[in-house]
């Protein structure tokens, strides 16, 4: 990585501060824009292209995605640094997909470690390993996305198979970064006890892997679509109660990790 | 840890005193006002204080009273639960007029009786002219009195009312009894030099004080014959308890509390006659968990209490504190909406040499708010960079429950702020909170607290007219917006109309400061205030060793980002001019006229036409204002350069995003309120001092204002608290935070208030309560003074106003205090709703 790193440019369309579910303490996550995966469920479908998009929110019209420097990131990011500090809190990326912007992000990243705060990254690992390792040097926890054991399964669902992620998944493993592995549930997809038990005990497999989290289903994206022109492809699923997500959780907890609903 | 925060099994008889509590609808009794009436026919001509005192000792002789089922402290000043007194002698016409509505309107409704009404009017008739509020308004500069009809201030708590607004030395009547008093009174009068100046004036001071205490020691044994006679016919339990009570009642106020349950009792009389001495609200009990401390670790060690018992007589006084109730004018009622009598308990912090005091009491003092669930007290707690963390759990565990308690105060900022105000360190660390948020010295101070509300957006709108309005000069000119053409010509024009503003208000509020020392000393209160007993003046007349006025200012966020607008869309981007603003603060921004824009352009309209020789008759308003409704029809080309008008506003940085550009500017807006105000004195000797709060007044009194340039429509709610204006928070709770605690807290020594409102699903579990412990103590490393919030999800609260049968129990945070939400007033309810909610994305 070139020593003007704070220079480096990317694209992205949401700073969010007090984030509290997606890793240690209190965070601010910054979603980057580009993803090459296409989920049916995902709830931030204008973060799916890289191209800067107009989306219609509450009547008004609103452009999605802006480039930036680390330098202009980090100066909202600091903002919260002493919050950061005092909850061993930092910076997540999201997105989208960080890894198809690797060298920005791991420009963030360094950037958060120079500034002394965690780091953390979600990714569905979907991307070459290199792009990976570009990050790895500055990063405390990767929150890794894991849908689906089936690669034809995931692939209808996703638009692309899971062979790649579940070799990543094991490279992450064996680096010293933190790998927690997540599951969004939704429903017609992967919500089976028996999809469950099998993510979960690949999850179980992987060295130093000590924690699952499933993400339940939720709605709070569907007037997104909407407002991008796009159909909701999952209209008129119903989230699951908190009663059949419990029975999951026993499930997953029979693999040994530590398990919880939500981040 | 030295100290248990485990929780503590609520008792049964809790549960039935909360049901009781639920059941009763508060009524106004007319027996106090029938007493005082006799008392003072009777003892005209004597000195005040005296007269004060007698009529005290009438009172307590003859009102009825009652010992409540299932009650173990007892002391009630209404027969009826939650009713309330009236107190003609500082006002009653607001009451008589409101006799036949009080009980349907919308906020703090009371029932009244037929037979109250005709007791209430006979006794009134006494007051004529022998009012407080009426010695006030002959006390005040008629441009004041200008001021307050046109709105720009609002100082109708002491103008109707009593002071209160105080701690007194509840630790004096624990530890020595009033007999202690009563010795000290006649030590002072034996000691003294009669040939002193004053000396015919402190014997009076003196003897009053005796007379009060003496009559509260009979009060208190009145209580013990009933409980003894009500013992002979009852059995079981409640036998055994009406007996302790007897027996308790026998002992104190009069003599040192030999026990807890002795400590409690005193305290609780001491509470509740103060309030029936003088109408105030806000009588504050302070640091309930120092000053109790002693009674209870001593029973503890000697076993003859257990945590359990303790509790249960703490969730007693908690019910207790919800018993009293006062009813106030219409208008009052909504700025104070909730029934709420601001009794301000605040635990932990440091002692006078900076040690952490947090104990079991602390503790025990937030399980009672969340057995009973109840808007009082207002509970507080103070934090400071030591406060253990254990505490702060228990403290998060009851913000938690959604009741919006407790508040948190900060010590590092708040005991810098007492000293910049002349305050000694060590006493400085013993602050306590008087009422919503108004820091100040215990036992020592008469700090005015709540003497006024300031709207900031007042003096704006006088910006643009110079100084006018309904046809008359109401302030200062300032000079004509149109022909401005820099933006500090303008924000200084904004600046001089506050200062004006802010000495017609001085004014008005001292003025009612002389009238309250003429006809209001209060004996009682002042023999448990320190300063009185050595200056042998009442704490009405300066008695008290610190004094202070705080009105508070309120609008910051409007103003700020409403000045804002203007300096970047007019003199920077030159996109707009001076003159579309003003038109379109006069059009309300195209969204139709309120009945605030007509009533002000008919007035207007009408003043010019009398000042030209027209005789101003029912057809002539009825004319102008049909014109002035047909003119004001705006073609639809007006209506979009409106509407992309308020897009270009909103689209500007707003306070409470965390952007120095906008939130240093609105630290120099609150300086135009602060600064200006503490150069003025008070006529008890003390200084001026600046609180940035609205109390719920940051709603009625939003309906008096117009639209501002910051795009607020006419009529519609100011900004709450000092915190952003309604929905301009975009970037969640720690930039809000970041912006708040931008403002210089430091100086508005009378107390700021943050309310801010958290989705239940942030705090939830281990991991939601750290994190929100560490916002907090973000918050306060940076210098906020106070924050409160509200754990309710919005789902919630639209409910509660579908079904508000459901929700009998909901307590909200409405300003400064709680209320129960379905008691506020529909708009207040929507006010809360609409104040932003921090969430979290999933």
């Amino acid at each position: 990585m070139n020593d003007n790193y704070m220079q480096q440019t990317g694209r992205i369309f949401d700073i969010q501060r007090y984030s509290i579910h997606d890793g240690t303490g209190i965070r601010t996550i910054v979603f980057l824009k580009g993803c090459v995966l296409r989920c049916r469920w995902c709830c931030n479908p204008e973060s799916q292209e890289y191209k800067i998009q107009e989306m219609t929110v509450a009547g008004k019209k609103k452009i999605i995605g802006r480039d930036v420097t680390v330098a202009e990131v980090m100066e909202e990011v600091m903002k919260d640094g002493d919050y950061y500090r005092n909850s061993n809190g930092g910076l997540t990326l999201s997105g989208g997909e960080c890894l198809c912007q690797p060298d920005f992000a791991a420009a963030l990243l360094r950037a958060a470690k120079e500034n002394g705060i965690n780091t953390a990254i979600e990714s569905a690992a979907t991307l070459p390993f290199e792009n990976i390792q570009k990050l790895l040097p500055y990063l405390d926890t990767y929150l890794m996305d894991i849908k689906h054991m089936d690669p034809r399964k995931h692939e209808e669902f996703t638009g692309k198979p899971n062979t790649r992620i579940l070799e990543n998944a094991r490279k992450v493993a064996e680096s010293d970064v933190e790998l927690i592995i997540r599951v969004p549930v939704i429903p017609t997809f992967n919500n089976t006890p028996e999809e469950i038990r099998q993510i979960a005990t690949f999850a179980a497999s992987l060295p130093g892997v000590e924690q699952l989290h499933l993400l339940p289903y939720h709605r709070l994206g569907q007037d997104k679509y909407t407002g991008l022109g796009r159909e909701y492809l999952l209209d008129g699923i119903e989230p699951m109660s908190q009663s059949y997500m419990e029975s999951l959780l026993e499930v997953a907890k029979k693999s040994g990790l530590r398990c919880q609903i939500g981040g | 840890m030295n100290f248990d925060t485990s929780p503590i099994k609520k008792t049964a008889r809790i549960d039935r005193l909360l049901d009781a509590f639920y059941n009763a609808k508060p009524e106004i009794e007319p027996a106090r006002a029938e007493l005082i009436t006799e008392s003072y026919k009777a003892t005209e001509n004597l000195p005040e204080v005296e007269r004060k005192s007698r009529a005290f000792e009438h009172i307590l002789d003859n009102i009825p009273i009652v010992i409540r089922d299932d009650e173990l402290i007892v002391g009630s000043t209404t027969i009826k639960m939650r009713g309330c007194q009236t107190y003609p002698e500082f006002s009653y016409e607001w009451l008589e007029a409101e006799f036949d509505t009080v009980a349907d309107r919308k906020a703090d409704p009371f029932n009244i009786s037929e037979d109250a009404k005709r007791r209430i009017a006979e006794a009134d008739k006494y007051w004529k002219n022998k009012t407080t509020s009426e010695l006030a308004t002959a006390f005040m500069d008629p441009r004041a009195l200008r001021a307050i009809n046109h709105n720009i201030f609002t100082p109708g708590n002491y103008f109707y009312n009593g002071i209160g607004h105080i701690t007194v030395t509840y630790w004096t009547v624990l530890g020595e009894g009033l007999k202690g008093v009563i010795a000290r009174a006649e030590k002072e009068m034996a000691e003294m030099c009669v040939g002193k100046a004053d000396a015919c004036k402190r014997r009076i001071f003196y003897e009053a004080v005796i007379r009060s205490c003496k009559a509260v020691i009979r009060y208190a044994n009145r209580y013990a014959d009933l409980a003894e006679k009500m013992a002979q016919s009852a059995s079981g339990e409640r036998r055994t308890d009406l007996l302790k009570i007897a027996q308790v009642c026998r002992n104190v106020p009069e003599n040192p509390a030999k026990s807890f349950h002795e400590a409690c009792q005193a305290f609780w009389f001491v509470q509740q006659l103060l309030q029936l001495e003088s109408s105030g609200h806000s009588i504050s009990p302070g640091r309930f968990d120092q000053y109790m401390y002693p009674y209870y670790k001593k029973d503890l060690d000697a076993g003859t209490i257990t945590r359990e018992s303790a509790q249960e007589l703490l969730d007693c006084i908690w019910i207790k504190l919800n018993d009293l109730n006062k009813c106030r004018d219409a208008a009052s009622a909504e700025g104070f909406a909730g029934y709420s009598l601001f009794q301000n308990l605040i635990v932990s912090g440091q002692d006078r040499d900076g040690k952490d005091v947090t104990n079991d009491l602390s503790a025990m003092c937030i399980e009672a708010s969340m057995h009973t669930g109840l808007p009082m007290p207002s509970l507080s707690i103070r934090i400071w960079n030591g406060t253990p963390h254990e505490i702060l759990v228990k403290a998060v565990e009851l913000t938690r429950t959604g009741i919006g308690l407790p508040a948190y105060y900060n010590d590092e900022v708040i005991i810098p702020a007492l000293m910049n105000r002349g305050i000694p360190l060590e006493e400085a660390r013993e602050y306590n909170i008087i009422g919503c948020v108004e820091p100040q010295v215990p036992g020592k101070t008469d700090g005015w607290h709540d003497a006024a509300f300031f709207n900031m957006l007042r003096p704006l709108e006088l910006t643009f007219t110079n100084g006018w309005e309904d046809g008359e000069l109401v302030t200062v000119e300032t000079g004509d917006v149109l022909k401005m053409t820099t933006f500090d010509e303008l924000y200084n024009a904004y600046k001089k109309q506050m200062t004006t503003s802010i000495a017609l208000m001085v004014n008005a509020i001292n003025a009612i400061d002389y009238a309250h020392a003429q006809r209001s000393p209060l004996p009682f209160e002042s023999c448990l205030t320190d300063g009185c007993f050595e200056s042998g003046k009442c704490v009405e007349e300066g008695g008290a060793i610190y004094n202070f006025t705080g009105p508070q200012g309120f609008g910051i966020a409007n103003v700020a980002d409403g000045l804002f607008a203007i300096k970047k869309l007019v003199f920077e981007e030159k996109k707009y001019t001076m003159a579309d603003f003003k038109q379109a603060m006069a059009d309300n921004f195209g969204k139709g006229l309120t009945p605030l824009d007509m009533e002000h352009i008919v007035k207007t309209v009408c003043a010019k036409l009398a000042k030209d020789g027209r005789e101003i008759t029912p057809e002539v308003i009825k004319a102008v204002y049909a014109s002035a409704a047909a003119s004001k029809q705006l073609p639809k080309e007006r209506v979009d350069f409106y509407e992309k008008m308020l897009d270009d506003i909103e689209a500007l940085p707003k306070y409470g995003n965390d952007i120095d550009e906008i939130d240093l500017f609105a630290r120099d807006v609150a300086y135009t309120y602060t600064k200006p105000l503490e150069t003025f004195r008070n006529p008890r000797g003390g200084i001026f001092q600046a609180g940035l709060y609205p109390v719920s007044a940051n709603v009625p009194l939003g309906a008096q204002s117009c639209a501002t340039p910051d795009g607020r429509l006419s009529q519609a709610p100011i900004a709450d608290g000092i915190g952003p204006a309604q929905g301009r928070d975009k970037l969640g709770p720690t930039a809000a935070a970041n912006s708040v605690a931008k403002i210089d807290h430091l100086i508005a020594s009378n107390g700021t208030l943050y309310n801010q409102k958290f989705h239940p699903s942030a705090l939830s579990g281990p991991k939601g309560i750290n994190d929100f412990i560490t916002y907090l103590r973000t918050y306060f490393n940076r210098k906020g003074m106070h924050v409160q919030f509200n754990v309710v999800s919005r789902e919630t609260l639209l409910d509660a106003q579908q079904h508000p049968e459901k929700y009998k129990a909901l307590v909200v945070r409405v300003a400064g205090y709680s209320a129960l939400f379905t008691t506020l007033s529909r708009s207040l309810q929507d006010d809360i709703i609409s104040r932003t909610t921090q969430a979290n994305n999933f």
